[in-house]
């Protein structure tokens, strides 16, 4: 029998049809929507008059409006009419739907784990790109237009070619103070945000393995930072142990047959990649993004590069453009970096580890005069768990806005934006031109990163501080 | 969908690499529920300072490539958000062709479900009709999707590589929807065998 990586076996056992010359046609376990990406795809339901196909593999929440202070009071007249659009749409098409009344609203991509919606194996997609965190539990992930979300909607099914695969070898062990963000940051940082276009990634190694099922969700989420249609993480106990108990994951005896499926889908021993690239976690540093593209980054006792360093003209002119976007002069020690603005959360940095790690370095230390920071809990059993723990109270005394669940300022299509000029030390990941708002620029980082910057007010080695472990860690 | 085969007109340079669909459309502009519209907020950022004045350095702004619908741009356009507001924008811009060095996945994938065709060519020619588009005010190309070349007035001819099927698919103007129902039978039997798992 042939050996197969764990891509091709998900992929075979959602084959619907295939013939030559066209692409699949794959079977869709679970579609989640949100407000941003659904309204046109459920309005081209209703103009060829079909239906939902499966209500019941389908699940939607708001998150990319949702006001994260006052959610009920949407000053926004067009976001409260995408809200609203989305309410009625689930109403009239039978789709379930966590809406602000709901304790687990939250940013789709926190809440689809949360409820135990992702299992391995599973095919996954949502109009969003970061889908691609869904991989980290070992289930075939990735982000769709909104032509396709109505295509799921109404046939269960995508057309989708096959993908080649790559695999990212971990090797070593991360050191202590160095996170899963900065490990995915190093990646793309080393390799550049298009090395993975056409590729699925499975990530492989001691470092991930060693990762607990949040951190695995922090480097998948990215990998379309890489370019790649999908990331994963092969399946193993910290995953098993993750969804036990879960409300949609399965129970009882029929969660122990599950488990015996999942193991199959690890990737076969002699198995091939169509590429292999490599990552060396034990020289890693905490990493700090200085350009407007999430492969400018560098490690933070380094300092701005030079654009003329660059090998192509293309790069040196990126970078020329990405400095002058950020105001940033080549050379500067990435430590002297002042900051006014820091943003914890997102459906990259908003789980209750990444809330923990962040009060652990806030705790008895209080924000920079210079510094207005808001953490956002990246859904309502978050916000409840971090709250049960007393964080809220960590953040809040050390002058934190403590808010509720949405994406916030991961995108700024509510009310938390950046002013222009505003320099954010973000969680989140994305630093494009205007992404967190017009003239914005954004330096992407670690919890425990961003959360030492508040306190400094430029950026620092959180490694150097002595932290306080706070929560059920 | 509206059927390609043929476009004729002006190229438009956006000379950046990495160009994200942040940048393409701006998130305030994501909130409408129509798939129209879109066009005006196209390179919004970049067209428009913060006072809402025309930055005149934009070259979509210059009257030379006013009515261009060839888009030119530089490697992994379209990266970022899987937004398909993106293409709508481009398209009810009026591009209906983007020539890159190389796309985003998404990015590719949705243009074809809008009837824009995405042409990939490799570094070098792409910087050849980025040096013809600037040295010549009025520079048009040809594209003909049924035989994937691209030509312009001085002899200039580049063949093109496109998947058969998605060539297929923008030249008759197809409804994937109606394909994949095409097996109605094998879903359903498919769904049949499976318990579902949630």
């Amino acid at each position: 029998m042939s050996k197969k990586t764990m891509y091709e076996k998900i992929w075979e056992n959602h084959l619907i049809h295939q013939e030559s010359g066209k692409p699949a046609i794959l079977y869709i376990d679970l579609h989640l929507v949100h407000e941003v990406t659904s309204p046109q795809a459920f309005e081209g339901l209703r103009l060829s008059g079909r239906k939902v196909r499966r209500p019941d593999l389908t699940f939607a929440t708001m998150d990319h409006n949702v006001p994260t202070k006052d959610r009920f009071n949407i000053a926004d007249p067009i976001s409260k009419q995408q809200i609203d659009a989305l309410s009625k749409n689930a109403a009239d098409f039978g789709v379930k739907l966590y809406d602000l009344n709901s304790l687990d609203q939250g940013v789709v991509h926190v809440m689809g784990p949360e409820l135990g919606l992702t299992h391995p194996g599973k095919t996954i997609v949502c109009g969003d790109s970061h889908t691609s965190t869904h991989g980290a539990f070992g289930a075939l992930a990735f982000g769709i237009g909104t032509s396709e979300v109505e295509h799921v909607m109404a046939t269960q099914c995508l057309q989708q070619s096959h993908s080649k695969t790559m695999e990212v070898r971990v090797l070593g062990q991360l050191k202590l103070g160095v996170t899963a963000k900065d490990l995915i940051l190093g990646i793309i940082a080393k390799y550049g945000t298009d090395f993975a276009t056409g590729y699925v990634i499975e990530y492989t190694g001691e470092a991930i393995r060693g990762l607990t099922m949040e951190n695995r969700m922090t480097v998948c989420n990215m990998s379309i930072e890489a370019g790649a249609r999908a990331g994963l993480i092969a399946p193993d106990q910290t995953t098993f142990d993750y969804l036990r108990g879960r409300e949609y994951a399965p129970q009882g005896a029929a969660y122990d047959q599950a488990v015996e499926e999942w193991k199959q889908l690890t990737t076969d021993d002699g198995a091939t990649y169509d590429v292999v690239v490599e990552f060396d976690a034990s020289t890693l540093e905490p990493q700090v993004t200085w350009g407007t593209s999430p492969g400018m980054g560098t490690n933070i006792n380094s300092v701005v590069p030079n654009p003329a360093d660059f090998p192509t003209l293309n790069e040196r002119k990126a970078a020329e453009k990405a400095l002058e976007y950020m105001g940033l002069t080549p050379g500067t020690p990435i430590k002297e970096i002042s900051i006014n603005k820091v943003f914890i959360g997102s459906c990259t940095n908003g789980r209750i580890e990444d809330l923990r790690a962040a009060a652990a370095v806030v705790i008895g230390r209080t924000v920079s005069s210079a510094v207005e920071a808001i953490v956002v809990p990246g859904s309502g059993r978050v916000r409840i768990q971090a709250e049960k723990e007393g964080l809220d109270k960590i953040f809040i005394a050390a002058g934190f806005e403590w808010r509720d669940a949405g994406c916030s300022m991961c995108l700024a299509m509510n009310p938390d934006v950046l002013s222009p000029g505003d320099r954010c030390a973000s969680t989140s990941n994305r630093n494009f031109e205007g992404r967190q708002g017009r003239g914005g620029r954004t330096h992407l980082v670690s919890p425990e990163m961003a959360a030492a910057a508040a306190v400094a007010g430029h950026f620092v080695d959180v490694r150097e501080w002595e932290t306080v472990p706070v929560g059920a860690n | 969908m509206e059927a390609l085969r043929i476009v004729e007109g002006l190229t438009a340079p956006v000379d950046r690499v990495n160009v994200d669909t942040d940048a393409i459309i701006p998130k305030q502009f994501l909130k409408r529920i129509e798939r129209s519209g879109f066009g005006q907020f196209l390179f919004w950022e970049w067209r428009f300072d913060e006072q809402g004045n025309v930055i005149s350095e934009f070259p979509l702004n210059q009257p030379r490539y006013h009515g261009a619908n060839i888009l030119l741009s530089r490697a992994n356009f379209g990266c970022g958000s899987s937004r398909e507001h993106a293409p709508w924008a481009i398209l009810d811009y009026g591009f209906k062709v983007v020539i890159a060095p190389s796309f985003a996945d998404i990015f590719y994938n949705n243009c074809f479900k809008n009837g824009i065709l995405p042409i990939k060519l490799s570094e070098e020619q792409v910087e050849e009709l980025f040096v013809k588009t600037q040295a010549t005010e009025g520079y048009a190309l040809t594209v003909n999707l049924e035989a994937r070349t691209i030509t312009d007035t001085n002899g200039l001819s580049i063949e093109f590589d496109l998947d058969e099927h998605r060539r297929q698919f923008l030249l008759l103007g197809l409804d994937d929807i109606g394909l994949t129902l095409k097996h109605e039978e094998k879903i359903s039997a498919y769904e049949a065998k499976r318990a579902s798992n949630v």
